[in-house]
């Protein structure tokens, strides 16, 4: 990767390949995210004002909570984190990248299937599974949409001119699977005409949820952080061997976590997940030590850059990976349990963890795709802090309420009024956080769309000289196809 | 990890096994469940369900109340309880002597400390509880030999638990309950109370209609939002409520000359709520309520 870096023409192009694809998946990421963001604080208000929905059956609690939770899963971080794997294999392989359209096509089958998806859970059509509420049709566009991507991802995977693997490449690649995987036998199994019968719904539920909100997640953020910390630092990842370890230990044990601790089910599963969890504990201890080689004495200031949000994102990876697996534990899955600390960790993980990752990566992508600066440099500062401030002041209180509340419900002595009281303090004090989350996704659509526009009157410009210049210029000149016109601009902001 | 290969045969064996772990197995262990009878009964258990209950789970699922509710109770412990209830006109003292003597023997010497502590300040009234712990065998032992002295004992299996304190289960939820589910909505958060005994709980259908209507009509401080949608404002007829209308407490009524008549959905929504209840003793769950020790 450090030849690319050298070779800037090479890197240019490589970057001119990426522009359409990674356009159309970031540019409904930040769509999405800001939607999300909203219909989570529309959920929200809820408990401000329990009546304010009341006649108003799309956004009733149940409706706006499920579909704020799936727009920050399916509409942001998967196509956004997508977007961020074609443009790292491509970097990494040194080659422009392969079937460039084929992307584009899916970028926009993924956005309609997120579209279908949305509408039909605000209509009372969810499937009632969590995570995994889109109904059939939108399933079917999302699977699609990411084979498409797949395909090129992999193929742009097999350019690569240096033949060895790098750790980010067993990390993304191995992502590519796991969402193919998991997501395929959900669906097939959850939404077929004839699911299987009573709790095995519930524990292929929670062992997709796993895969995804955790292993996934996992494999996704690290590899991208594995990628842009050495650039940002200046220095090698260190110890490819512990990586290899954390990967491995990763995928091994991961991958069992997932039963609750006192589920109905047979007692061997919870049992099962407990001790993977535990030992899951490994990947997250060695990342720590990989990322204490690296970051020790770094002495790189960001300011609200790139790199504050990815170092933002891989402490909160340590972090919610902790919490999580010990929430495997059964004397703390039995204060944890069906409190509001699940949901404040899940929301730590997709927007704390993997959002902060992401936001960081579109923001180093996005000047080098386009050739330009962001149009507002500054406020995609401000967003950092936005971000950073208001994952903490939305996921802290709720986590804190939550073991107050575990610790209240466990006592029977205490009315269960007595216990929403308490939390809804909580609670109200986390929309604040909502705020402040929802103020930094604007700035991203903000910079993305005006990114766009600029870009597109440029396009337009283009051919508006090919059209006024005289007619001896070739045939072949105007910018009829999407890959000539963003060359021509390069060149220009080149020279 | 020099090849794509290599990478891709790692993950595939990682996530392979685990899909057979997580996914097979309990598809081959409960996929093919049936109906199950309740203990001490030849009953089937889950009922079988009514059409309007069916249609209420889907009503439940569209309108996501698995947001906030859960639906499976948990249990910490079990305890095996023997009570004494008739001493059959046999002084009190001499059923101590009595029991005195058989606690010499095994499995009882081991917990004839715990025994003697229960009757330490007996004066004689019935029911008494000799034993509760979780020693199945001590509660079978003294049943046995009490029988012969000719006094009465009860014994039973109680579930504990912060749960089941609370009132919300006869005993933890088990993969059986969820038989008839499509889609299952275990939930995990508890905004709300649990519900998998809210039909026992609360068995008036009309109380759940009401409830739905207008939450803080029923509970004062409900951080429930209402689902006026689920119902419908209209004129009465002649002047007359219809059959079916709600009765509000007056400051959450509609105005003069209007009803308020619950849809299809939420009449649909109200039956299945009252359906919820998990309360049948299973082999996997068993509890028989000691009235007498209570």
């Amino acid at each position: 990767m450090n030849q690319s870096g050298n070779n800037t023409a090479g890197a240019n192009e490589i970057d001119t390949s990426c522009r359409v694809p990674l356009l159309a998946l970031f540019g409904g990421a930040a769509l999405w995210l800001v939607l999300g963001l909203a219909l989570g604080f529309a959920a929200a208000m809820s408990f401000h004002a329990p009546d304010l929905f009341a006649d108003c059956s799309c956004l009733t609690f149940g409706h706006a909570q499920a579909a704020a939770n799936d727009l920050l899963l399916y509409g942001f971080v998967l196509p956004a984190a997508l977007g961020v794997v074609l443009w790292i294999f491509a970097r990494l392989s040194q080659a422009p990248l392969a079937l460039p359209i084929v992307p584009v096509v899916a970028a926009n089958l993924w956005h309609l299937g997120v579209l279908i998806g949305t509408v039909a859970i605000l209509m009372g059509d969810s499937t009632g599974h969590a995570w995994l509420e889109y109904p059939r049709e939108s399933a079917v566009l999302l699977f699609a949409a990411f084979l498409l991507i797949a395909v090129s991802a992999v193929a742009t995977m097999g350019l690569r001119a240096n033949r060895d693997l790098y750790p980010s490449h067993w990390f993304l690649f191995a992502a590519l699977l796991w969402f193919a995987w998991s997501y395929s036998t959900a669906n097939l199994f959850l939404l077929s005409a004839h699911p299987p019968r009573g709790v095995v719904q519930a524990i292929i539920g929670w062992w997709f949820a796993n895969n995804m909100l955790f292993v996934g997640l996992a494999l996704l953020g690290i590899g991208i952080a594995f990628y842009f910390l050495p650039k940002f630092l200046g220095r090698p990842l260190p110890g490819a061997d512990y990586i290899l370890f954390a990967f491995l230990t990763l995928v091994f044990f991961g991958t069992w976590c997932g039963v609750p601790q006192g589920a109905p089910v047979p007692a061997w599963l919870p049992a099962v997940s407990a001790f993977a969890a535990m030992l899951s504990l490994l990947p997250v201890l060695v990342v720590a030590i990989v990322l204490w080689k690296i970051g020790r004495g770094a002495g790189v200031k960001c300011f609200g850059g790139p790199l504050c949000f990815i170092k933002f994102g891989i402490l909160s990876f340590l972090v919610t990976g902790f919490l999580y697996l010990i929430g495997f534990c059964p004397s703390a899955s039995r204060v944890l349990d069906f409190t509001w600390f699940g949901f404040g960790l899940s929301q730590w993980q997709l927007l704390g963890f993997m959002g902060m990752i992401l936001l960081g990566a579109i923001y180093e992508i996005l000047p080098r795709i386009m050739h330009r600066d962001l149009p507002f440099p500054k406020l995609a500062q401000v967003s950092y802090f936005c971000f950073a401030g208001g994952v903490l002041v939305y996921v802290l209180p709720l986590m804190i309420g939550g073991v107050v509340q575990g610790v209240k419900l466990g006592d029977p002595s205490v009315p269960f009024a007595d216990v929403s009281a308490v939390v809804l303090l909580f609670f109200r004090a986390s929309s604040l956080g909502q705020v402040g989350l929802l103020v930094g996704a604007l700035f991203l659509l903000l910079n993305v769309l005006v990114l766009t526009v600029q870009w597109k009157l440029g396009l337009l410009k283009l051919v508006i000289a090919a059209v006024k210049a005289p007619l001896s210029v070739p045939a072949c000149a105007p910018a009829s196809t999407s890959n000539s016109a963003p060359l021509s601009t390069s060149g220009e902001v080149k020279s | 990890m020099k090849t794509g290969f290599s990478v891709f045969l790692a993950a595939f064996v990682a996530l392979g096994a685990s899909w057979f772990g997580l996914v097979y197995a309990p598809l081959e262990q409960l996929g093919r469940a049936q109906q199950t009878v309740i203990l001490h009964s030849t009953d089937a258990w889950p009922p079988q369900r009514t059409g309007d209950v069916t249609l209420g789970l889907q009503v439940y699922r569209a309108s996501g109340c698995v947001a906030c509710h859960t639906m499976q109770v948990r249990q910490t412990g079990v305890a095996n309880e023997i009570a004494l209830t008739d001493l059959k006109d046999h002084p009190a003292t001499d059923f101590k002597e009595f029991l005195n003597s058989l606690l010499i023997a095994p499995p009882l010497d081991a917990c004839s400390n715990v025994i003697l502590a229960n009757l330490e300040h007996w004066d004689g009234k019935v029911p008494v509880t000799l034993y509760s712990g979780d020693d199945g065998a001590v509660v079978a032992a003294l049943a046995d030999k009490l029988k012969p002295a000719g006094v009465k004992t009860a014994t039973g299996v109680l579930a504990s638990g912060s749960d089941l304190a609370r009132g919300w289960g006869l005993r933890q939820s088990v993969a059986a309950d969820y038989l008839y589910d499509q889609p299952v909505q275990l939930g995990n958060l508890r905004a709300g109370p649990d519900l998998s005994l809210i039909g026992v709980r609360a068995p008036d259908l009309n109380r759940h209609l009401q409830h739905l209507y207008a939450p803080k009509s029923l509970v004062k401080d409900s951080t429930m939002p209402a689902f006026r949608f689920l119902f419908e404002v209209r004129k009465k007829v002649d002047g007359q409520p219809s059959p079916d209308a709600l009765v509000l407490p007056p400051e959450f009524a509609p105005a003069a000359g209007l009803e308020v008549v619950p849809t299809a959905e939420a009449r649909h929504l109200a039956a299945y709520l009252v359906s919820l209840q998990a309360s049948a003793p299973l082999y996997e769950a068993p509890f028989t309520p000691v009235t007498a020790a209570k």
